[in-house]
């Protein structure tokens, strides 16, 4: 069974679109793998394989008006193309049992299918090839080549094959960090703001409308500096681990916030915090970013984290100590 | 952009290759070229350890630890949740 797609995606996909990039039901936006046609494909058409996320599968039907394709949706549990072929849902056997149980011998008559670049992590061709009889064609990274791609013969310029992290696809992924990480933060704030009321002498309720307030604001303030401002100017921060890349931003968030705020004793408490927190959130992008390995992550993670818990224990150790001295 | 040098775990046998050009063809990072029949390597700081390369050598002359660089999935793994990235609920926002 061969359900029909368009090439032109409806105000509902858009939609679709940003709610996930939000985090709304990210996990279950997902299509039913199968079988798609675009256009009007016959048994010469080429075949493109795609995920079941249905991000990944709105990105390559959109960049396919005016052909006339079969599209082949694996079944990835709704995770996107390269994700998913990093965990092994788009891999070889999927491929080699849905290439069979659409009957794919039986609808075209060439021997090939074309995978995104990304895939290769999860697909073994020469595998897919023996066990199947369908030959692996890499196709470019990115679905908005696809078509020049088709038109020069299946064949890709050496800049379809690199991966790119522009302005934009960075920007794209910041909203999920912000929503998956907010709770903590919060948590945090409230407790920065729970130790602004100790004194000298006693616990002053009065402190936490003014200190408490302004120590939340600087943990949210550095929350979302660290989230938005690392990603937004990556290329240009100086240092190659992403905790040490924090450490400008850092820095300048600081310079602002407590030129905004009125904080006299409170400045040097501050900078701890900030840092500690721009430096973890900066970390923390490693996982959205194309060009980050694991044996790199782990060897940053080492000698980052320690440092990023010390700060954060120095800063709130002198938060309590500026109170108490503010007080005498 | 380049992430931590001399840290991947990348290594090709050139004894074994064949130069066959995949994975000049699926690495993402244009990390190998292929000349003369055989694929040297001629990035090596550009590898991201997606392990494409090594999966897609017909004669397994590539080998390294593959796997996600993303600390909010090693931070999970760490506390027992999902193991490293991709997990069911974080990572992976692309």
């Amino acid at each position: 069974m061969v359900t029909r797609v368009n090439a032109q995606l409806e105000w509902r996909d858009v939609l679709g679109a940003v709610k996930v990039r939000l985090n709304i039901g990210r996990m279950a936006y997902a299509v039913e793998p199968g079988l798609y046609a675009v256009g009007n494909p016959e048994e010469t058409s080429p075949v493109l394989v795609s995920a079941n996320y249905k991000l990944s599968f709105d990105y390559l039907r959109r960049e396919l008006g005016g052909l006339d394709v079969w599209i082949l949706v694996l079944d990835t549990k709704g995770v996107n193309v390269w994700c998913a072929a990093g965990k092994g849902t788009f891999g070889t056997d999927e491929l080699v049992s849905r290439i069979k149980a659409v009957g794919l011998e039986k609808i075209v008559s060439h021997r090939k299918v074309i995978l995104p670049q990304l895939s290769a992590p999860g697909i073994a061709a020469h595998e897919v090839k023996k066990q199947s009889g369908f030959q692996v064609v890499y196709g470019p990274v990115r679905a908005c080549d696809i078509k020049a791609f088709i038109h020069a013969g299946m064949e890709a310029t050496p800049e379809m094959r690199m991966v790119r992290f522009d302005f934009a696809d960075r920007l794209a992924v910041v909203p999920v960090e912000i929503v998956e990480w907010a709770p903590h933060v919060f948590l945090l704030g409230l407790a920065m703001l729970g130790l602004s009321g100790i004194t000298g002498v006693s616990y002053d309720l009065s402190l936490i409308w003014t200190r408490g307030f302004n120590v939340f604001m600087i943990v949210l303030g550095a929350f979302l500096g660290g989230s938005i401002l690392v990603p937004a100017l990556l290329p240009w921060l100086p240092g190659k681990a992403f905790s040490i890349k924090s450490l400008c931003v850092g820095l300048v968030l600081w310079g602002i916030l407590v030129s905004v705020l009125n904080l006299a004793l409170d400045v040097w408490a501050m900078l701890p915090v900030i840092l500690s927190i721009t430096s973890f959130m900066a970390m923390n992008f490693t996982g959205c970013t194309t060009f980050t390995s694991q044996s790199g992550v782990k060897r940053e993670m080492r000698y980052a984290i320690p440092v990023q818990i010390l700060l954060l224990i120095t800063g709130m150790i002198l938060w309590v100590i500026a109170g108490i001295g503010g007080s005498l | 952009m380049k992430y931590l040098s001399n840290v991947t775990t990348l290594a090709l046998d050139k004894e074994k290759c064949i130069g066959c050009g995949m994975c000049e063809i699926v690495c993402p990072h244009a990390v190998f070229s292929v000349v003369d029949g055989k694929a040297f390597i001629t990035d090596r700081d550009a590898c991201m350890e997606c392990g494409a390369c090594a999966r897609n050598c017909p004669v397994e002359a590539i080998t390294l630890d593959s796997g996600v660089g993303c600390a909010t999935g090693l931070i999970n793994g760490m506390f027992g949740g999902g193991g490293a990235c991709c997990g069911e609920k974080t990572c992976c926002s692309k």
